[in-house]
């Protein structure tokens, strides 16, 4: 601890991480309260997308990513699937 | 191999989470492939407190069931890129965990990971009993206080009993005393019990004492694991203790009330 500690802690620090945690829990409780009266499309949404790209070309379910980012007024979903390259395709 | 540790406690909110997150993030800091895996199935808390809680969309119940694969329910962290997350399920209920559930997701992380960490919901009932099953090693979270000291000792005795190694009649699994919320100006006040009771009561190697800190709440307000707060005693204490579980010798720090100069006097500076 040093001297300058002191100044560090005579910022207001503490305030704004309490509104984060305001934030934060405003998105997820939003979230999550939609999920308890209705079931949470999510999976099978992602499932049927896998298949759907499964009729075009072979993939390796191991290879999909799915990733989302839960908003206040917008959430983004990104999935993410490896296609094999040309080469694999020919071979099969 | 992958060793396979469980963070566990026995009584409630003692800091098995935010040890949990410590640890995993400590670990894979130090370059170690980690994984750390919420068993609080119905109260997930450990996204909230890595930060991760806006990019869930599989957990751990989705996987045993089928509805997701492993890599799809795994949340890699933009921090420590060698460090990933499985949240547990909100909405199912406990009995969604099987053994051979979990035993799969374990068998199948032990490939890619060099740590598994096993988040362990309170209590002695399923959640904490699966959390804790498949152990190598265990974390004993305390607390300098009767119920959790107590409560250790109770969660001892299962991990001697009840782990997959217990049954199997292999080597014991390997155990770690963890003191948190550690308040050295109480114990010197003789308010609360002392570091050398509890370890006296026990027996049980120390891995670290991490004592009562603002940074902890300022952490989980922000979903930043304490260990990133370089700065603070807490994130020091961990940084510490995840050194001591690494084979480091690193002396014991903050057993001792924080001798208050000048200025921290006159400007009433508290403890980060
Ligand atoms: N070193 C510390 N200093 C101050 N507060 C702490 C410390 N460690 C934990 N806490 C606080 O204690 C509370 C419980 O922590 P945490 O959620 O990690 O416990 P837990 O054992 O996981 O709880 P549960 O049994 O409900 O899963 C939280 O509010 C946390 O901020
Ligand atoms: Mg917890």
């Amino acid at each position: 601890m040093g001297w300058l500690d002191i100044f560090r802690a005579r910022k207001p620090e503490g305030g704004s991480t309490a509104t984060a945690a305001k934030e934060r829990l405003q998105i997820v409780l939003a979230h999550e309260r939609v999920s308890r009266t209705r079931e949470d499309f999510l999976p099978k949404l992602q499932q049927e997308l896998v298949a759907v790209v499964a009729r075009y070309v072979s993939i390796d379910p191991g290879k999909v990513a799915v990733n989302l980012d839960r908003g206040g007024d917008m959430s983004t979903l990104a999935i993410e699937i490896e296609l094999p390259g040309p080469k694999v395709a020919v071979a099969r | 191999m992958a060793k396979v540790v469980v963070v566990t406690s026995g009584k409630g909110g003692v800091g098995k989470t935010t040890s949990s997150a410590a640890f995993a993030t400590g670990l894979a800091q130090r370059g170690k492939k980690t994984v750390v895996i919420d068993f609080d199935v119905g109260l997930r808390n450990l996204d909230l407190i890595m930060g991760v809680e806006r990019r869930v969309v599989f957990d751990i119940v989705n996987v045993i069931q089928g509805e997701a694969k492993l890599n799809q329910a795994l949340i890699r962290d933009k921090r420590v890129d060698t460090l990933a997350i499985l949240p547990a399920s909100q909405t199912r209920d406990k009995d969604a965990l099987t053994k051979d559930g979990v035993a799969g997701i374990i068998e199948e992380l032990s490939k890619d990971y060099d740590y598994i960490l096993c988040d362990s919901p309170a209590g002695i009932e399923k959640g904490a009993l699966l959390a804790l099953y498949f152990a190598d090693e265990a974390i004993v979270v305390t607390n300098p206080e009767v119920s959790s000291v107590r409560d250790s000792d109770r969660i001892l005795g299962v991990l001697q009993s009840k782990s997959k190694r217990a049954e199997e009649k292999k080597d014991a699994v390997k155990e770690h005393l963890l003191v948190t919320r550690y308040d050295p100006a109480r114990v010197e006040r003789g308010e609360m019990l002392k570091l050398e009771d509890i370890r006296e009561i026990l027996a049980i190697p120390l891995l670290g004492v991490v004592p009562e800190s603002e940074s902890v709440l300022r952490a989980s307000n922000t979903g930043t694991p304490v260990i990133l707060d370089a700065e603070s005693v807490a994130g020091q204490a961990y940084a510490d203790s995840v050194a001591r579980f690494l084979g480091e010798e690193r002396p014991h720090r903050f057993l001792d009330p924080e001798k208050k100069g000048l200025f921290k006097r006159l400007f009433g500076g508290r403890a980060a």
